[in-house]
């Protein structure tokens, strides 16, 4: 079994506050997606979302504050599954509910010892 | 608890109380600050109990990120002052460690005073009813514009002006004083009388939002029994016709939507309950 790194990212600057049973619902979906990962023993980490703020280093101790939250495809948060093969990890993606809220989901093998 | 409306739940019942601790801490000109913070904490934890789980104790979750929030805030306005503008001396806020204090007393008590900050003449009636279900109630813009029959965006302007005229009065977030209390309470009671009227009087078709308004106006009016300046006769003499009233909620209408007039309405159907509380409350009053 190999493990993938989900990357959810979306443009968060245009994402509006919806009424509490949105909230409730876009919760669900995101419970539902993972939990039916999880009984298929595929979740290695459910991850986390990501606060907006952020610094980046480079070289010569150069830090800038970033990314912005007005980028538009901005990483939002990651989770780690299981899968044969990228394309089953594909499969697995499928049903995050990102999908419909107008971001993606970046899948990437983790490279193994 | 049960899981398939907590957020709706935990919304209707703390984001009132998060945003009058906020408010009362950050004073009037910051209504809506307050009300960003308060609002970012529900996205963030519908963000994180999604991909995470429900936290054991998701109240004490939400009022310790609220808290967090409001003191990172501060930290920015600190960093702000200091490395832009070195040469100003830094105001009273110098300290980054300002504790936010969620306990039940002071959630009470700011919610008492955001009810006098809010029920004040300078804004039209309509717009302290709003307010109200805004601020102390909980209630987001479509359903204020529901219940008050009024398009979305008419409301929305309507409230961001009610909230620009109480910041440029400097309304104090505070419990009148003894002179001015008795007067002051007046407004708080035609106010909360209206909203209940809402509820109970309403074209609309929602019969539950209805009954919300009606238990939101009966929720604050007892609030205000809980101070001792403000549990007064008038207070208690409210109530009691709210209880009286609202006990006959499922009687009143028929199955077209009419009105049955109360000679001809079906006593089983009023609720035992609210007419004992209200009797309780009639007695105190008299």
């Amino acid at each position: 079994m190999k493990e993938f790194l989900l990357i959810f990212r979306n443009d968060y600057s245009s994402v509006q506050a919806g009424s509490p049973e949105d909230m409730q619902a876009t919760m669900k979906q995101w419970m539902d997606w993972m939990g039916g990962i999880a009984a298929q023993g595929k979740l290695v980490a459910p991850g986390n979302p990501l606060k907006g703020e952020g610094k980046v280093l480079r070289a010569n101790n150069v830090i800038t504050d970033g990314p912005y939250t007005e980028v538009k495809e901005l990483v939002g948060g990651y989770t780690i599954i299981n899968a044969d093969d990228l394309d089953e990890a594909v499969t697995l993606a499928n049903g995050c509910p990102i999908l419909n809220e107008g971001g993606n989901v970046e899948v990437r093998e983790l490279a193994a010892m | 608890m049960e899981n398939t409306q907590i957020i709706p739940h935990l919304f209707r019942t703390e984001y009132r109380k998060i945003t009058s601790v906020l408010i009362r801490h950050f004073g009037i000109e910051h209504i809506e600050l307050a009300e960003d913070i308060a609002s970012d904490t529900f996205m963030a934890a519908t963000g994180l109990w999604g991909m995470r789980g429900l936290p054991e104790n998701p109240k004490a979750w939400l009022y310790t990120v609220a808290k967090n929030k409001a003191k990172d805030h501060f930290k920015h306005q600190n960093i702000f002052s200091q490395s832009i503008v070195p040469a100003i001396q830094t105001n009273a806020q110098t300290s980054y460690e300002i504790e936010i204090d969620l306990s039940e007393k002071t959630i009470t008590d700011s919610q008492l005073q955001m009810m006098f900050a809010i029920c004040n003449p300078i804004i039209s009636s309509e717009n302290q009813i709003g307010l109200t279900l805004k601020i102390l109630c909980g209630f987001g813009i479509e359903e204020i514009a529901n219940a008050l029959i009024s398009p979305a965006e008419t409301i929305k302007k309507r409230l961001q002006r009610a909230n620009e005229k109480l910041r440029d009065a400097k309304v104090k977030i505070e419990i009148p004083n003894k002179e001015e209390i008795r007067d002051r309470l007046q407004t708080v009671l035609t106010t909360l009388y209206l909203l209940f009227n809402e509820g109970y009087y309403s074209a609309s078709q929602n019969s539950v939002l209805r009954k919300d308004l009606c238990l939101e106006a009966m929720r604050l009016a007892y609030l205000l029994t809980e101070y001792k300046e403000t549990r007064v006769h008038e207070v208690n003499a409210l109530l009691a016709l709210m209880c009286f009233q609202s006990s006959r909620f499922e009687a009143r209408l028929n199955e077209n939507g009419n009105t049955i007039l109360y000679e001809e309405q079906d006593e089983k159907l009023w609720n035992a309950e609210l007419i004992l509380q209200g009797e309780y409350f009639f007695r105190l009053a008299s």
